[in-house]
């Protein structure tokens, strides 16, 4: 063989790798620029003001939508989203919001926004739920949710302009959990001026189909059963925070301009946090796949890049396999076992310590959690601020619980019956399980326990007419605010709304978490859940059994992705690199 | 000729108009409410029920009904969907092309492989590679589709990572529907990325159709081996052979052209089975295709969608039989003679 032959040939083997690589780069680059994700369900409308599921918060808050406040996902304090800062008078019924200048909102094939965001944006958002004359209220419904089942539309007494750029809202009585209200999923910002333009073209109800807001993707196309697509928002303010300070403002501003000249700088640039670089990633796709057992053999295959809800059974899989990875973190939920405090015995707290006494709570958490859940003491789960660590818990001893039940009367063969909810949650995976080992303790201690189920509507309708003698359901919190848990679960008034299992009532209890609503200083309103705790020890309406985790799984090549414990997943900031 | 297309022509549209029979009926024969089976409109109150009764023509005779619900489905007013609400022209308008796309994949499959394989196999008959061909195919035959298209994901997708096992093309790429058939799609679209686009249609394209396209090349292989087995003990062959022409000769000549003749029927079969295993492979692949939406319509009880969708599928099924039939006459008019045209 000829030396010209062996150049020729490894000449054309180079460029040929050459080639090959250029266009596994191309591949590569292509896949970089967009992340699937592979979701549970089909979302109800892409206004999360109009529905508490958590499907429909995942489709649309973090990803199309900013809100006023936002949680910070690692520490769960308040920091600032559209609002810069804000300030809070003394008697702690004012508010006033300093809202961030610059904020565009999308730019899409149906809206074309002609001024940035303003107080008027704020303005409609809030007043679209909170009054029933507003002229959106009733447009997709006129139900909000989660703003009523927290009471929150009669706790304001207006919501006002100062000017452009600063809004001022006031409360009838003081509400110190109003900012955490805020920064949940539901209170997001919506544009008055696409509002304004769809009620004018007499098309109001496109403003919940066709959604404008803020966030890190704009709405692009949606095929119920089969995809949500999003692209990036190219003028997102936090990726322009985070670039040199911007003088490359989008086209038409010069509306507000006098108003943009006071206190130009007050955005807390050092408190932002610090998610929101303009990323490589154009597009956002949402997968909707029901099963989950397809979910996750799509991850596996890399057809998704992260999936929500991986069942329990499935995370040894994911665990297993190196180019998954499975983030954990305590959810904000309860599981617990609340008594019919209305019915006699349970009324006697002493019957209901002695059941409490005769579980054993860690055997539930392996067998039922497979260890993704924490053993609760408290209604409050770690991740929430208020959170106490060495509150007084439950001990199994089933001597103890045989003497209270003989204190009390209670005959050796005692019937009762306990309700297991027939749906899977994170907080009760398996409730029909955990009832058959509960009743399995309780034969133990000479009570005979009966497992009852119905479908889960009839379940609920049931429960709230109090038919049952105790029952395993839980608790999911829409942010860390740890009125969240102990008002809906406990308080008097939660009886008839039907959220408050344990038909308890309580006026030291009531008293005490209004108390704490009372005061801003958070060591004050710690020590009075303290307090709160110790009460219901006591009396021990409910038994805590697990704080269940949360899961998110995602393929090796995404970066950034966290956890929320407090709603929805994010994309925003999110990398890949294949 | 003539005489044959009109045969074939009211045959089809016989048949047509029984099918439709029975679709109408449907919406009597589901449970709930007769209007709502037949448009899919949910009316508000009672002013719109009784003018929604009114332009469907409930008020009126069964035959006065019939009559618009016929003019209704010629000129594409399909009714509504229970579950999406959307028009089910539109539906069915995306999920059928992915069906027959797969299907006509398979079917190409199984006719440029199965039947030169089923060749070689009859001409070498009894030797040891037509007893192979012959066991293989009957192996992959007995084959329930559902259990090898499962298996194929087992390896392929979830144990080598070969393959993807969900949908038509990565939900990343933007291809406008244009003609239903994702491959031209992708050739007429816009997109800078057209030769990657390409590469993941045929990577999602190929478990599914092999798995179908197995199936569908075992039978035809057979078929056509004891097609040529057949020809080859005519009488006019031995002649041939007897005249002294080469074995290539005789089969260009006489083999080829006439054992094609019998498996052409065949294939009307085939279709049917084609199209039905396509249906079920479909869902296990997640392919958007017309069985998936069935499947979907029975879980959501979206009756609309049930009687359109059978509507849709009998149709293509009978029309393409009935064509594979006249173009078997075209090509064969000996057997006008004793034959009458037949689903």
């Amino acid at each position: 063989m000829s030396h010209g032959l062996v150049k020729r040939l490894s000449l054309c083997l180079c460029s040929a790798l050459l080639v090959a690589s250029c266009a596994k780069q191309n591949k590569q680059a292509f896949y970089n620029t967009g992340i699937i994700y592979c979701s549970e369900s089909n979302p109800v409308t892409f206004n999360p003001q109009l529905d508490t599921s958590s499907t429909t918060s995942d489709a649309s808050s973090h990803q199309l939508y900013d809100r006023l406040l936002d949680f910070d996902p690692e520490s769960g304090r308040i920091v600032p989203s559209l609002a810069s800062s804000w300030l809070v008078t003394d008697d702690g019924l004012t508010y006033a919001f300093q809202l961030r200048k610059d904020v565009w909102f999308h730019t899409t094939k149906y809206f074309t926004p002609s001024r940035n965001f303003n107080a008027d944006d704020v303005i409609f958002s809030i007043d679209r739920w909170r009054l029933t004359s507003h002229p959106y209220h009733y447009i997709s419904g006129g139900r909000y949710p989660y703003f009523e089942s927290i009471g929150l539309a009669q706790n304001i007494a207006a919501v006002e302009r100062i000017n452009g750029y600063r809004v001022e809202i006031t409360l009838k009585r003081r509400d110190s959990s109003f900012l955490a209200n805020l920064a949940t999923d539901f209170a997001v910002i919506l544009s008055e001026e696409y509002a304004t333009q769809l009620s004018q073209a007499g098309t109001p109800s496109k403003i919940d189909e066709l959604p404008i807001g803020t966030g890190p993707f704009k709405f692009e196309s949606y095929r119920k059963d089969h995809f949500i697509k999003y692209r990036r928002h190219d003028n997102y303010w936090r990726s322009s925070l985070s670039t040199a300070e911007d003088d490359t403002a989008p086209p038409d501003n010069n509306r507000e301009s006098e108003v943009r000249v006071d206190d130009q700088n007050q955005a807390f640039g050092d408190n932002t946090p610090n998610d929101g670089e303009q990323t490589t990633v154009e597009q956002l796709i949402f997968d909707i796949t029901p099963r989950s057992s397809l979910r996750l053999a799509k991850l596996m295959t890399g057809e998704c890049d992260a999936t929500a809800f991986p069942a329990q059974t499935e995370l040894e899989v994911i665990r297993a396999k190196d180019d998954l990875i499975l983030a954990e973190k305590p959810g904000l939920n309860i599981g617990f076992w609340a008594f019919n405090t209305q019915r006699p015995p349970f009324d006697n707290p002493d019957v209901r310590r002695a059941l409490a006494a005769a579980i054993d709570k860690n055997t539930l958490l392996e067998a039922v959690y497979f260890d993704s859940a924490i053993r609760a003491k408290t209604l409050l789960p770690a991740a929430s601020w208020a959170f106490q660590n060495d509150a007084d818990d439950t001990a199994y001893n089933p001597v103890l619980a045989r003497k209270l039940l003989a204190d009390a009367g209670i005959e050796t063969g005692f019937s009762m019956t306990i309700w297991a909810m027939p749906v899977e949650r994170a907080y009760n995976p398996n409730a029909t399980k955990m009832a058959e080992l509960i009743q399995r303790y309780l034969r133990d201690v000479g009570v005979e326990a009966t497992i009852v189920s119905y479908d889960w509507t009839t379940f609920r309708r049931h429960l709230r007419e109090g038919l049952h003698d105790s029952v395993l359901i839980g608790w999911s919190a829409d942010n860390g605010d740890p009125d969240n848990f102990y008002r809906p679960l406990l308080s008097c008034g939660a009886i008839p709304s039907g959220t408050n299992r344990a038909m308890w009532c309580n006026q030291d209890y009531d008293r005490l978490i209004n108390d704490a609503l009372e005061t801003d200083d958070i060591e004050a309103r710690k020590a009075i859940y303290r307090q709160v705790n110790r009460l219901l020890y006591e009396r021990l309406p409910l038994v805590p059994i697990a704080h269940a985790y949360r899961y998110q799984a995602y393929r090796a090549e995404l970066e950034g992705i966290k956890i929320n414990p407090f709603g929805g997943v994010r994309f925003g900031g999110v990398e890949k690199t294949l | 000729m003539t005489q044959i297309l009109v045969r074939y022509c009211t045959l089809l549209i016989l048949t047509l108009l029984v099918l439709t029979i029975i679709s109408f009926s449907l919406a009597y024969l589901f449970p709930g409410d007769v209007l709502e089976n037949l448009t899919g409109l949910v009316p508000q109150n009672d002013i719109q029920r009784a003018a929604l009764e009114k332009q469907f023509k409930l008020d009126q005779s069964y035959v006065h009904q019939f009559v618009y619900y016929v003019s209704n489905l010629l000129t594409g007013e399909w009714g509504y969907s229970f579950t999406s609400g959307l028009p089910l022209r539109e539906e069915v308008g995306i999920a059928m092309p992915a069906t027959i796309e797969l299907a006509t994949y398979a079917m190409l499959m199984a006719l440029f492989i199965g039947i030169p394989l089923g060749y070689y196999a009859g001409i070498r008959c009894y030797s040891t590679s037509d007893y192979a061909i012959n066991s293989a195919s009957i192996t992959i035959y007995s084959f329930p589709v559902f259990w090898f298209a499962l298996l194929l994901i087992l390896i392929f997708s979830l144990q080598l990572d070969v393959a993807p096992l969900s949908g038509r093309i990565s939900l990343l790429y933007h291809i406008e529907p244009v003609s239903g058939f994702i491959l031209i799609d992708i050739l007429l679209a816009d997109t800078e990325n057209k030769s990657l686009a390409l590469k993941d249609a045929l990577s999602h394209l190929a478990l599914p159709t092999f798995a179908i396209g197995a199936i569908a090349t075992a039978s035809m292989a057979r078929m056509a081996r004891r097609s040529v087995i057949d020809v080859k003990h005519r009488p006019y062959i031995a002649a041939a052979i007897s005249r002294g022409l080469s074995s290539w000769q005789i089969f260009f000549r006489h083999i080829l052209r006439n054992a094609l003749l019998p498996i052409l029927p065949l294939m009307a079969i085939q279709i049917t089975t084609l199209i039905t295993n396509a249906m079920i492979v479909e869902t296990l692949f997640s392919w958007p295709g017309i069985g998936n939406w069935l499947i979907q319509a029975i879980y959501q009880r979206d009756y609309p969608a049930l009687r359109i969708g059978m509507m849709a599928v009998s149709t293509v099924v009978i029309t393409l039989t009935i064509l594979v039939d006249l173009f078997n006459r075209v090509i064969d008019p000996s057997r006008e003679k004793y034959e009458r045209a037949a689903v």
